[in-house]
């Protein structure tokens, strides 16, 4: 039953699905055949469908993760055809629809590759790396209560506007996963570009990147050099502009910060 | 059993201070003696975790996903309602109170709400200085927009994800607290029981998603922040992993469950496209400030929206509704979306949908401003269906969304369980029988700024500092438990997966449970949802072992939480003999189709105790009091 | 470890490095094509052997040389460091990758460009610089001054179809190797403005093809004279 294209005919499709006991076993590529996949499904729905399949053959289910299935939890991930969240620009995986393949298609999935995200199993990967980055100072150090009323700072709008591109970041990964260089650098400039263009997140901007830089190169993701995959692969848009920024901030607090 | 709400006495605008005088404090140098446990880490938790923390407890907290920035409030599109008045339309801490009371139909706590709006306007404030990036206007100060049938604009967002926006806030805040160490958080567990000691709720057992590994973990509180149980439809809104696990099995250690009937269906979602179909996806009621809904006046109309002439649509809303129009709650609208469906007069192949036509307001306002507007909900629009919203309209469907039900708490948060708290969605507290828009991110992060690190000092103050030990055999004894449980799913090796079994589940729940329910067929969907049951612990089928990340057992042992939630929310509905809200018994309705309540007999809180399974559970009654407002009819005419 | 050691072992640090060094040699780059293009005055090489001398005698330029080595060193240096350790951070790398679809191969392929240059310039000064420092010179008179007679060993080194062709294959790995590196050297300095950036990478393109046609134009033009010759 097809939601809105009556002609959409279901497809039948070889799935290449890596497959990896946990984080010390060796991994390999498994071959499955799917049959009846409507245009309509979204991709997860077809690995659901994949795992039901499997599950009733006795077959170990294919983990991956996901949660919201709306685009912006950030769980989802893998990497699918060569590509981070698949074929299709400014979507992450779970709003990925069957609609962008053909019937008879070969689709390869593996997970995220990088070093500093070990693969748990399947096509799951640990991104707490993330998690210990944006410790390190994504944060403005307020406490609960005793801030200033709300409209007391007020924020030119395009500063504003900027600041929230940068925060859209939804931390799926998908930079370091479809950067060469395995760099964190777009993911860490997200959040240090967002804060520094606000007044409220001037106050600590140099010591926060300096250390979430240092966490970010403590982590053992790999160094930036400019090439681009990272905005073009990330599914909410964060410009490599904030990169730009990120070094200037970094420079900036390198040589004026009070910190030896 | 007796509910003691413990509302404080005195005028309604004074209790919460005067309450905040009366509490116990916690001597500073004393806090960190106290350990506290948070589980889940969307608004309501983080939020809860990083303030205690901030004041000097030792924190614990806990969640499913392998970050806690991935809480399902991350989802949250519209806004966040505040009583800022910054519009200067008239709106007042007291206007907010009443239209949150009277949105929920007259079936929620005065006090509670109350505080409610009192402490909204310091929400604001508290995201403004962590960097949330609020829409601001050209003068650099922050804009609000009327949202969900509010007559002022009172709501502030963050284009599309304001939800997203509010958590990371609420994250860097907890993100700063694990830096200092005040904070340790669990990401990838899951909270497979709750630890009573002497009475009273002294630790959880855990389960490691990873790695298998059941653990005990013990504090001298425990706040419950887990969010909804929509899930116990299949399809919702919510994310795939949202569950009731922590607070069911609460429940099944004391703690009442208040309401569990009472469920919001969000009328503006992406209509069902087929039986693989593994969630839905909500978008943002501000759609309708300037779509229209619509469905054709004649039955079994075929054709394309483009060839229905305009004195053949009928804009039913707008028809029955004129001075709200579109813009009628939630509850109004699914249902009548729902009526013009059963007529069958719906649209789409499946005939399940209504038009949202953008048609008018684009030549009112011109295609950049209505794509300045909705530009991103109109792309997730186009992903998801492979339809241009500009082009032709959307089609929409009501969809279980939020569920107003939960644990009951006091005027403290705390449920009947002593040193247990419930905070943000999973409790009952604050939106009655149906929520505003814009009022679940507002009381996630009222319970967790404002109002939990208050009122559980007063718990804690009255209560000793030692520790008690993860070794004591009350924690054993629920690790046994909670191993038993996973052993016996494990063991079943059945022929039907787990999916299977929650489909049919959800579906019972949402033919008989869902927008409108009837006595029989309540009755009936109790004895299928208890055959359902007993046959999944027949015959569920689940592969491998405990001792790795095993996604089957995973959401074997939520949907087996889900297939006794679903039963004890089908007795609510049962036992509530009125149409309220969310809540809408068809037996129980105006002959204009509208939700007949009866304020004589159900003006109260239904808390439901837990009695073993297949066994009648207990009703106790919380007297719903209205000092403060007069119980009208809703209407939105 | 001191704030400065800190800085530059950093992953932003050592990129500063590269960037600033870079641009350094970015601006060699146009002094030596300037200085070269007198091999195309018809005087029979006087001014192309003048400028040579000068170049080798003069003590300024002599410390600049010293500048440019260390420009160069730290450019590789800190290039090399951090390929190798990028080129470490995926352990498995995809069975099935498809980076055209998000990038320049220029941009992915830095190292291997910058390698192709490196080994370039080895044998360029192992024929240029290296001979007309340490070699024999072939003394000429130039209006009553004796110069050596680096001109003709030009001329004749370009006679030679395999030499031309790898230094045009090389200026072509240098255009491209400046068509990422010159733009991304500003990016890198966090020098990124809406007005300025676009010009940037405009001028970046230009220079990443005037330059490396200049150089190439050399070798290209005397091959050229001899098969007409």
């Amino acid at each position: 039953m097809a939601g809105n294209n009556p002609n959409s005919k279901p497809m039948n499709l070889t799935l290449k699905v890596w497959r990896q006991k946990n984080s010390q076993a060796a991994g390999t590529l498994e071959t499955y055949q799917i049959k009846d996949i409507s245009p309509e499904m979204s991709f997860l729905e077809m690995m659901d469908v994949l795992n039901e399949d499997l599950l009733l053959k006795g077959i170990d289910p294919v983990a991956f993760d996901h949660d919201c299935r709306e685009g912006i939890c950030g769980m989802c991930s893998l990497y699918i055809n060569g590509r981070a969240h698949g074929p299709e620009r400014g979507t992450t995986t779970c709003q990925l629809h069957m609609r962008k393949f053909s019937d008879g298609d070969t689709i390869t999935i593996e997970p995220w590759r990088a070093g500093p995200f070990p693969v748990l199993k399947d096509l799951c990967t640990d991104r707490s790396a993330l998690d210990r980055i944006q410790q390190a100072g994504g944060y403005i150090s307020v406490n609960t209560g005793g801030v200033p009323d709300a409209n007391e700072i007020p924020i030119p709008k395009n500063i504003a506007d900027k600041a929230f591109d940068a925060a859209t970041c939804i931390q799926c990964g998908a930079c370091v996963a479809a950067c060469k260089n395995g760099s964190a650098m777009l993911f860490t400039s997200a959040k240090v570009s967002q804060l520094a263009m606000l007044p409220q997140g001037k106050v600590e901007r140099k010591t926060r990147v300096e250390n979430m830089v240092a966490q970010m190169d403590k982590e053992g993701f790999g160094a930036c050099t400019n090439i681009g995959s990272c905005a073009a692969e990330c599914p909410v848009g964060i410009s490599l502009e904030n990169i730009a920024m990120l070094n200037r901030e970094y420079i900036n607090a390198s040589f004026t910060s009070e910190n030896v | 059993m007796i509910l003691d709400s413990k509302i404080p006495e005195g005028p309604l605008a004074e209790k919460w201070d005067k309450h905040k005088f009366n509490v116990k404090l916690v001597n500073p140098a004393n806090k960190r003696k106290y350990d506290i446990i948070v589980v889940g880490t969307g608004l309501a938790g983080a939020s809860a975790a990083a303030t205690l923390a901030e004041l000097g407890y030792n924190v614990k907290a806990f969640c499913y996903q392998d970050s806690p920035r991935r809480a399902h409030s991350i989802a949250a599109q519209g806004g966040i309602n505040a009583a800022k008045n910054y519009q200067n339309d008239g709106d007042s801490v007291y206007r907010l109170f009443y239209d949150t009371i009277k949105g929920g139909d007259y079936r929620a706590r005065e006090a509670n709400v109350y505080r409610l709006a009192q402490v909204s306007v310091n929400i604001i404030d508290q995201c403004v200085a962590q960097g949330v990036p609020f829409a601001r206007e050209y003068g650099g100060l922050l804009a609000n927009r009327s949202f969900g049938g509010a007559q002022v604009s009172r709501t502030f967002y963050a284009r599309g994800q304001t939800g997203q926006q509010l958590l990371l806030g609420a994250y860097s805040a907890l993100n700063r607290q694990i830096a200092y160490g005040k904070v340790k958080m669990y990401p990838r567990t899951e909270m497979l029981d709750l630890v009573m000691v002497d009475g009273k709720a002294r630790g959880i057992v855990t389960r490691h998603l990873i790695t298998g590994k059941i653990e005990s973990h013990s504090a001298h509180a425990v706040i419950l922040a887990t969010g909804g149980y929509g899930n116990v439809f299949f399809l919702s809104t919510n994310a795939m992993g949202s569950n009731t696990t922590a607070i069911w099995r609460a429940h099944k250690k004391g703690a009442l469950f208040a309401n569990p009937c009472f469920t919001q269906i969000h009328p503006t979602c992406i209509p069902v496209s087929g039986g693989y179909q593994s969630k839905l996806t909500l978008m943002s009621e501000s759609l309708r400030n300037d779509g229209r809904v619509w469905v054709p006046k004649a039955v079994g109309d075929n054709r394309p929206a483009d060839q229905i002439p305009e004195d053949e649509r009928d804009y039913f809303l707008e028809r029955k509704y004129p001075s709200f129009g579109n813009l009628v709650p939630r509850d109004v609208a699914s249902r009548n979306a729902k009526l013009a469906c059963d007529e069958g007069r719906g649209v789409g192949t499946t005939k399940l949908a209504v038009y949202l036509d953008f048609a008018d307001a684009i030549k009112r306002e011109g295609l950049d401003k209505i794509s300045q507007k909705y530009g991103n909900l109109f792309e997730m629009y186009a992903k998801i269906t492979g339809e241009n919203p500009y082009e032709q309209p959307m089609r929409i469907y009501p969809a279980v969304h939020y569920t107003m039900g939960g644990l009951w708490v006091d005027y403290n948060l705390m449920t009947t369980v002593p040193g247990l708290y419930a905070t943000g969605e999973c409790n009952f507290s604050d939106h009655g029988a149906n929520r505003l828009g814009a009022s679940a991110l507002m009381q996630g992060l009222a319970d967790g700024y404002f109002v939990i690190p208050y009122t559980i000092g007063d718990y804690l103050a009255q209560n000793p500092t030692t520790r008690v030990e993860t070794t004591h055999p009350a924690f054993k004894e629920a690790e046994a438990k909670v191993q038993a449980d996973v052993n016996r799913l494990l063991s079943i090796n059945g022929t039907r997966t787990v999916d299977d079994f929650h489909k049919a589940l959800g579906l019972l729940m949402w033919d008989y449970c869902g927008m409108a329910r009837n006595a029989e067929g309540l009755q009936y969907a109790k004895q299928e949802i208890r055959k359902l049951r007993d046959e999944f612990w027949r015959d569920v089928k689940i592969l491998g072992v405990n001792e790795e990340l095993n996604v089957t057992l995973e959401k074997a042992g939520r949907v087996a939480d889900f297939l006794e939630l679903g039963e004890l929310m089908v007795e609510d509905a049962l036992n509530r003999n009125e149409s309220c809200g969310g809540h809408f018994r068809e037996e129980y309705q105006t002959p204009e189709n509208e939700a007949l309540r009866d304020d004589e007999n159900y003006t109260y809180v239904a808390a439901w105790e837990y009695t073993g399974i297949n066994q009648q559970p207990v009703l106790h009654k919380e007297e719903l009091k209205f000092e403060n407002v007069k119980l009208t009819q809703r209407s939105y005419k | 470890m001191s704030w400065f050691s800190k800085t530059f072992s950093s992953s932003i640090g050592r990129k500063l490095v590269v960037a600033v060094t870079g641009l350094f040699l970015c601006s060699f780059l146009v002094v030596h094509l300037i200085g070269n293009l007198q091999l195309f005055k018809s005087d029979g090489g006087a001014s192309f052997n003048i400028y040579s001398h000068f170049m080798a005698t003069n003590p300024i330029i002599r410390t600049m040389e010293i500048v440019l080595l260390l420009g160069f060193v730290f450019h590789i240096y800190q290039s090399l460091y951090l390929n190798r350790k990028n080129n470490s951070v995926r352990k498995v790398p995809y069975a099935y990758n498809r980076p055209q679809d998000n990038s320049n191969w220029s941009s992915r392929s830095m190292g291997l460009l910058g390698t192709v240059i490196l080994l370039f310039l080895i044998i360029h000064l192992y024929n240029f610089f290296w001979r007309a420092r340490f070699g024999e010179p072939n003394m000429i008179d130039i209006e009553g001054t004796g110069y050596d007679d680096l001109y003709s060993v030009v001329v004749q080194s370009f006679q030679l179809w395999w030499y031309v062709l790898i230094y045009v294959v090389a200026q072509i790995a240098l255009g491209l190797h400046l068509y990422h590196g010159f733009s991304s050297a500003f990016h890198t300095l966090g020098l990124n403005h809406k007005k300025y950036t676009p010009a940037i990478q405009k001028f970046g393109a230009f220079f990443s093809i005037v330059v490396p046609a200049g150089f190439a134009s050399m070798p290209l033009y005397f091959f050229i004279q001899g098969l007409l010759n």
